[in-house]
């Protein structure tokens, strides 16, 4: 006994057009226009699915999204898409897909013994059990056999776009009311989206009969002809956002077509209409999961759009005017129900009239009580006024009443309002939401019904009476719930898993607030809904991500010298937002041999380093030095013209945010340095003050961070190099001293030059004009060969800057650390200006004991620390701080490392252990000393050209 | 996704700005004591419905200014560049 396919009619199938798919590895056969629903209907596959806890043989209940048994694994490969609704899928010829949540098969399926232990599984079971010895027994068995569907394993080979659109009106829905509402504005002239998630407009009336479709074709014409029209088929609104923005899921090509699989489009209107329509609600009655029970209105859709028929033997069971309807549109096209139930009394409306005139046997006052069949429906029992009947059938159309679909409403904050006459909640008329609904959405339209019909709670077949399909939710787990406390509807929701499934509880939404209601004494209305939250339907991840993945979603920028890196034979490696050289290893070398070959070249020798990422604010105006000195921890005003000055910065809270070189130029501006990735934060945190809190401060920032690159030159040969490259700067030792500035030409164009020095070594850091990088690095390079010039990478300036004990924003400094924590405590006390951050390291937190101070760590056995490796507190628990930067010095020709450690300044020379998780998570100890941060030259001779 | 009206620009999406919360507080003295510091530094009011907020264009033209905004409803008000801010008082 099953569904079958009549021979003609199907508004939407092509019997030109026939398509060969295989379902579970067997070859069936559709139409065009068919979906995989109706192609596994049209084939007689009642059993399509087993549900998601106790693998109930479950059939198709629905046509369109709201459909929560049958999900389909479809495809295979990389191209695999796991749950998707039977009911969404278009057919297409050589399709394939398969069922999920069962083993072997859908008819054999042996985790349906988890069904014996059904009673030991009620909602929430899971809070209770599995937990002796340990949960984590149990977990690995739990995974596997929970779950639907399998993930794809390979990248996902299609590829999705955004799209940004906007319009002035937008109808959420292709239905007659929408369509309708649409002409009537765009008429007027109005710029007008038409969205329909379905790939066919007229929504359920779409094949009901040669005028209705007629009208319909007439209506998507005219609106097809006007130029102020867009209409967007396969494109569902799954989110409405604030303002008047919406998320939008647009289906497009199929693999290979060139098209993306995808679009996400992101719209904004002045205007929308919510034409959304309304789903069924199913009737609840013991074994009402039965494979051969859908909805009324499902069975319609089914026989209108694809001439399919759901059974052989066809009952209705309904409770509103709209049941009898879909039971006169199986009469009209020649399919005879076996019997009508009504659980009211005495129905009157014309459809009743018709029907019953037809001689269908027709039970009034009537419901049904369970449903019988082992498998599939075979038969149903009711109660009817005069007792017990029995009903045999292969099929029952259940209709319980409409609920509109009003997600979207919800989502952008609308209040919704309990109708009693229609049994559901509607959009309140307010305008809450800035949606106007229309249509079923708004209720019109909809059937009186009487209230939800609700059995009694305490029946001991309560278990087997389904309220929520997909997460296996009964009126048993409801009951459980509200003897639990679990009674209010967000509470219910989590505590139940109903409505939490990937039909979002389309179905069983209002059915379970209103057992809850009942057995809490509260109306449906004053039970309330949980919170609606995008999107409405799922959405590929992919979709989210756009052009954003691989390469393109963090694109690390170049720098300007980029091509003469790469051809130098750089390792290029991303560092925060640019790419650039680790290190420049020989062909056979490694890179450990490379950085320590480029750290002796640059302490013995001459290195070319690019420090083009450098920040470089300047600061203009007659109040430059005050406003630095209130932006920077070191005190600017007294920097002498053709100086530079490091400094650190600090937030309002004190706390180091960066660190840079300033300079103070001859023309009385300054020059604010900072690192490679804190430019944004400090000039950002600079504008702002300057805007809110000091906008009386005559002062203009630009930031010419991308004008300017950097080459830095550093080692004792430095300045021989520097001097014969046409550089037209004085840079003796008087003339330019470290920590001087001075500024000349090259090549005819400006460049700048600072004393700085990270690495310990003389060192000149070159500023030029962006585009003269490659120039000025090629003129270095060739005039510093006879003096072995090397270029080195940020690994080898590392190891330069860890054996100077200099500090690395981020990598000794956290979210917590304030200047007198890197030993900045003098300049603090002794700066007299207020700054940012002054008055926040100074309070109770920043001044109290125990805090971590930047020490340097002697390895005591020759092993190089570990980074993050922790101090242990002897005889104690917790840590005192661990190590942030470690090095193979060859200078030192020892490891060395930094490292906080509480109040680490007066435990010099203090062995300590410490501990670290290790390559294998078994954790090993190392034993260390403090010592001073700088390991090499702690006068800073050579630097000073003093050594 | 808000849109707000740049006082400068016009009309664009809320992922072009930053918001810096309220608009209202002052920066202390220096010589204010630590509960006005801790104050100022960490303590929020949550207000329920309408409030005033620091936003910053930081995609478009970098000026900050100040938006009067409903937390329950996200509706704007208005959005007005600042006045004239006091800070530090000469000394």
């Amino acid at each position: 006994m099953s569904a079958w396919r009549q021979d003609h009619g199907g508004a939407l199938i092509d019997r030109d057009r026939p398509l060969r798919w295989r379902w579970a590895g067997r070859e069936l056969k559709g139409f065009a226009g068919d979906t995989v629903a109706s192609a596994l209907l049209a084939s007689g596959e009642m059993l399509a699915a087993r549900s998601f806890k106790y693998h109930r043989p479950r059939g198709l209940i629905g046509a369109g999204l709201e459909e929560p048994n049958v999900l389909v694994q479809l495809g295979s490969g990389a191209h695999t898409v796991p749950n998707l609704k039977a009911t969404a899928i278009p057919l297409e010829d050589g399709l394939a897909a398969s069922p999920v949540n069962c083993w072997p098969s859908l008819r054999r399926d042996l985790l349906a013994l988890n069904g014996l232990v059904k009673p030991f599984l009620p909602a929430a079971f899971y809070y209770k059990t599995f937990k002796w010895p340990d949960w984590h027994l149990f977990e690995p068995l739990i995974r596997r056999a929970a779950g639907l569907g399998r993930a794809p394993a390979e990248p996902d080979p299609d590829f999705y776009e955004h799209g940004y659109e906007r319009c002035e009106l937008l109808v959420i829905g292709g239905g007659r009311a929408g369509l309708s509402e649409a002409l009537a504005l765009a008429r007027q002239g109005r710029d007008v989206v038409i969205a329909e998630a379905e790939p066919f407009w007229g929504g359920h009336r779409k094949g009901a009969g040669a005028q209705a479709d007629a009208d319909l074709d007439a209506l998507v014409d005219e609106l097809a002809a006007l130029p102020n029209v867009r209409m967007w088929e396969r494109t569902l609104v799954f989110g409405a956002y604030d303002h008047l923005s919406f998320g939008l899921r647009q289906q497009l090509g199929t693999a290979g077509d060139g098209l993306p699989r995808e679009r996400l489009i992101h719209l904004r209107c002045t205007e929308a209409v919510l034409a959304s329509g309304a789903i069924e609600r199913p009737l609840l009655f013991s074994g009402n999961d039965r494979p051969g029970i859908m909805l009324a209105s499902a069975g319609e859709a089914y026989l209108l759009r694809q001439a399919i028929v759901p059974g052989q033997r066809i009952g209705f069971a309904v409770n509103n005017d709209r049941g009898w309807e879909s039971a006169l549109a199986f009469l009209q096209r020649g399919i005879r129900p076996a019997f009508v139930l009504d659980s009211r009394p005495d129905p009157q409306g014309e459809a009743v009239e018709a029907v019953r005139q037809t001689g269908v046997a027709v039970h009034l006052g009537t419901q049904v009580d369970t449903a019988r069949g082992k498998g599939c429906l075979r038969a149903v029992r009711t109660r009817c006024p005069d007792g017990e009947c029995a009903f045999a059938c292969d099929a029952l159309l259940v209709s319980g009443g409409f609920n509109p679909v009003v997600n979207l409403h919800s989502q952008a904050a609308g209040k919704l309002a309990w109708d009693d006459e229609l049994a559901t909640f509607v959009p309140d008329k307010a305008g809450t939401s800035g949606l106007r609904a229309v249509g079923r959405a708004a209720g019109d339209g909809l059937p009186p019904v009487p209230p939800i019909a609700v059995p009694d709670p305490e029946d001991r077949r309560a278990g087997s009476i389904f309220v929520d399909y997909q997460n296996d939710v009964t009126m048993r787990d409801v009951a459980l719930a509200a003897r639990e406390s679990f009674s209010a509807v967000e509470h219910l929701k989590r505590y139940t898993t109903l409505g939490m499934a990937t039909d979002q509880g389309k179905t069983s939404n209002v059915i379970g607030l209103a057992v809850m209601g009942r057995l809490t004494g509260r109306s449906p209305g004053e039970v309330g809904t949980t919170r609606f939250r995008p999107p409405y339907d799922p959405v590929t991840v992919g979709a989210f991500a756009g052009e954003a993945c691989g390469d393109r979603l963090d694109m690390p920028r170049r720098l300007p010298a980029h091509a003469r890196h790469v051809d130098l034979g750089a390792l290029m490696m991303d560092y925060g937002t640019f790419l650039r050289p680790a290190a420049y290893p020989l062909p056979g070398e490694t890179l450990e041999a490379a950085i320590e070959r480029e750290v002796r070249a640059v302490r013995e020798g001459v290195g070319l380093f690019d420090g083009s990422p450098l920040g470089k604010i300047e600061v203009h105006g007659p109040d430059a030095a005050v406003f630095m000195d209130r932006c920077c921890v070191g005190t600017m005003s007294t920097l002498a013209a053709g100086r530079c000055r490091y400094t650190l910065f600090t937030s309002e809270t004190g706390i180091i945010i960066d660190d840079g070189v300033c300079v103070h130029k001859p023309d009385g501006s300054f020059i604010l340095g900072t690192s490679s990735g804190g430019r944004q934060r400090v000039f950002a945190q600079l504008e702002e003050y300057l805007q809110c809190e000091w906008s009386h401060l005559a002062v203009t920032l630009v930031d010419v961070s991308d004008q300017w690159a950097v080459l830095t030159l550093a080692g004792a040969q430095a300045r021989a190099v520097l001097d014969r490259c046409g550089v037209e700067i004085e840079i003796s030792p008087d003339a330019l001293p470290h920590l001087g500035f001075a500024e000349g030409f090259f090549a005819g164009r400006p460049i700048r030059i600072s004393r700085v020095s990270y690495s310990g070594e003389v060192s000149f850091e070159v500023a030029c004009h962006a585009d003269l990088a490659d120039r000025l690095a090629g003129r270095l390079l060739d005039i510093g060969a006879e003096r072995g010039i090397v270029p080195f990478g940020i690994e080898a300036l590392d190891v330069l800057r860890v054996e100077k004990g200099f500090l690395h924003v981020g990598n000794e400094t956290d979210g917590t650390t304030m200047p007198q924590d890197v030993g900045f405590a003098g300049p603090l006390l002794r700066k007299r200006a207020d700054f940012i951050g002054r008055r926040g390291a100074s309070m109770p937190v920043g001044q109290a004991p125990g805090r971590k101070q930047l020490v340097g760590l002697e390895s005591r056995d020759g092993r190089k620390l570990p980074v993050g490796a922790h101090v242990r507190i002897p005889g104690g628990k917790g840590s005192d701080g661990w190590v942030t930067s470690s090095v193979l010095s060859p200078t030192i020709g020892r490891p060395h490392a930094l490292a906080m450690i509480a109040d680490g300044r007066s435990r010099m020379g203090e062995e300590i252990a410490l501990w670290d998780l290790g390559t294998d998570n078994g954790g090993c100890e190392y034993p260390a000393r403090i010592i001073e941060p700088c390991g090499f030259d702690p006068e800073g001779a050579r630097m000073r050209d003093a050594a | 996704m808000l849109r707000i009206e740049c006082p400068f620009c016009g009309p664009r999406p809320e992922t072009e700005f930053h918001c810096a919360g309220d608009a209202d507080r002052r920066r202390p003295q220096s010589d204010a004591g630590d509960a006005t510091w801790a104050d100022y530094l960490y303590v929020r009011a949550n207000p329920k419905g309408l409030h005033r907020e620091r936003w910053v264009h930081s995609a478009g033209c970098g000026q900050w200014f100040v938006v009067e905004r409903d937390t329950v409803s996200h509706a704007i008000l208005n959005a007005t560049p600042l006045a004239h801010a006091t800070g530090i008082h000469e000394e």
